[in-house]
């Protein structure tokens, strides 16, 4: 599946919920899913700081492909961080690079990236691109 | 309608016009006034009037437009100096906010009468705003910055404080009433006891102006400030109050225009108070809104307007403590009408994210007092600060909002 395809399709598992509360419901579940790392792995090398909340973030390149994993101590924040694992990981850097990341508005969740201050989720999204960037480089 | 003594609530929400609108399909609740408070279409009204029939820039014109807008801007510190029960306006400074009135003390006071060696007194709940100008001041001149601490009931140890003055202390910097924890702090007490040994006394009083009488001259302040915007005044405004034999003695902050007496580049001489501290053109349309704020308050009274946070704060409280797993951090027995709180298991930026969903508007994180946070040893709280707008029903609004958090989150 191509990130244009899986954002695709998390907007349309989007369209069945009525309310917010079922989209939020949805995306807490969605947290509690995110395998966390153990507490050893949240180091200050992969800390992403933000004002409200922490994000960890570690990527490993596999053959040609970027594998991404994350948590943070907000639930919704992981929820989102799920989406973005779903969407980003398991493409090559090239891909990652260039990815326009158009879901979030379609779901009605930019105000989490746009909060640059609040949370470390819009830092985690330039860190995974940074990462695609400096991959796609070493090639 | 909802009556609170003398108050009729909803004739005074009915002057806040932003408080009127939806948020995500709701009423909106706001309950971020240690933030900012809303402004009365008084303030906001007298800031278009200024831009449609007055404004031009003060002190040196000599056409009408220029005289009116002298004469609001001059009547407006006349009524902070009231309001402060300052002895003269030429100890009523114009700055930019809190934030900047205690730079400037900093950087003049500071940097004039503490040296090497000698110490500052801050205290271990005050804002990022009044640790970071010290510690600054500190490593530029090898000063002693010293923390009072904060008690598990969120007051500052006042033993502890006696114990840490001494001769070496030059300033002691505290705030009036914690952001975080809504604590008031027994300025009076601190101010004599650093007084008796020849300290100077800061007071941020940021939390405080918009609750409680300020009298400087009571208190024996040497410094106070604060910041229009938490007083339902203007962003963008804030009072440095000094003793006028300190402030002359202190030298100027930002050099520039309307601070000089004479110019030649040989030699400037400065300005008299208070307009040797008041650099360039100042933002007289928020000056002058200022007052109208100040007429706001004292048209509602000070004592009715705290008697109905009281109530709040008490009915919140009650309510809040009601639900399982949620802890209040900061129970002195002073406060002001700010609940801080964290629940087991949950996160404050889920908190936050999940109620403005319900149209409620808190503060959630740090708020800008990472240290008291490590105290207490936790990330950050959820905050619900009130002002004279808020209602019984909100905080029940806030309450049901929490439940529902809960629900979702466990």
């Amino acid at each position: 599946m191509t990130i244009n395809e899986s954002q695709d399709e998390i907007i349309e598992e989007f369209e069945l919920f009525d309310d917010w509360a079922d989209k939020y419901e949805y995306i807490i579940d969605l947290g509690k899913k995110l395998k966390g790392f153990p507490e050893e792995q949240k180091t200050e090398d992969n800390i992403i700081k933000g004002c409200q909340s922490r994000v960890w973030l570690n990527a490993h390149k596999d053959s040609n492909i970027l594998i991404f994993e994350a948590d943070s101590e907000a639930i919704i924040v992981k929820g989102l961080v799920n989406m973005l694992i779903r969407v980003l990981s398991g493409h090559t850097p090239q891909e990652i690079a260039k990815a326009d990341l158009y879901f979030m508005e379609k779901i009605g969740m930019s105000q989490h990236l746009a909060q640059t201050r609040s949370n470390g989720l819009a830092s985690m999204v330039k860190q995974m691109k940074n990462y695609a960037i400096a991959y796609s480089l070493k090639n | 309608m909802q009556l609170t003594e003398l108050l009729d609530i909803q004739a005074i929400r009915a002057d806040f016009p932003i408080l009127n609108q939806e948020i995500n399909g709701r009423k909106l609740v706001y309950f971020d006034n240690a933030a900012t408070t809303q402004k009365p279409t008084s303030v906001i009204e007298t800031i278009t009037h200024y831009y449609n029939f007055d404004n031009a820039n003060i002190h040196r014109g000599i056409h009408t437009l220029a005289e009116r807008a002298t004469r609001d801007f001059e009547a407006s510190r006349e009524a902070i100096r009231e309001f402060l029960g300052a002895s003269s306006i030429e100890e009523i400074i114009f700055t930019s906010g809190t934030t900047q009135g205690i730079n400037l003390v900093a950087s003049t006071f500071g940097r004039k009468f503490i040296k090497e060696g000698d110490e500052i007194i801050i205290s271990g709940m005050e804002h990022h705003s009044n640790i970071v100008p010290w510690q600054m001041l500190c490593e530029e001149k090898g000063i002693k910055l010293k923390v009072i601490p904060v008690t598990d009931l969120g007051e500052l140890d006042m033993e502890a404080y006696q114990n840490m003055l001494s001769e070496k202390v030059k300033l002691v910097s505290v705030n009036h009433v914690s952001n975080s924890l809504g604590t008031i702090n027994p300025v009076k007490q601190i101010i004599d006891l650093a007084h008796s040994f020849g300290a100077k006394v800061l007071i941020d009083g940021a939390q405080a102006t918009s609750h409680l009488n300020v009298d400087v001259q009571a208190l024996d302040a040497d410094f106070y400030v604060f910041s229009a915007h938490k007083l339902y005044g203007p962003t963008g405004i804030g009072i440095l109050y000094g003793k006028k034999e300190i402030l002359n003695a202190m030298p100027p902050y930002m050099g520039g225009g309307e601070m000089i007496k004479d110019v030649t580049f040989e030699k400037t001489t400065y300005n008299e108070l208070p307009y040797k501290f008041e650099a360039g053109t100042p933002n007289i349309a928020d000056v002058v809104a200022l007052k109208t704020a100040l007429e706001y308050i004292a048209f509602h009274g000070k004592e009715n307007i705290a008697a109905h946070e009281d109530m709040l704060l008490q009915y919140a409280t009650e309510q809040l403590l009601d639900i399982d797993g949620l802890k209040i951090i900061g129970q002195a027995k002073e406060k002001i009408s700010v609940v801080s709180f964290i629940m087991d298991g949950i996160h404050h930026q889920d908190i936050g994210v999940l109620l403005d969903n319900q149209g409620v508007a808190v503060r959630t994180g740090h708020h800008c007092t990472q240290p008291l946070m490590q105290r207490f040893n936790i990330l950050g709280t959820t905050r619900a600060s009130f002002a004279v707008y808020n209602t019984i029903e909100e905080i029940d609004r806030l309450v049901a909002g929490l439940r529902r958090v809960k629900k979702m989150l466990l």
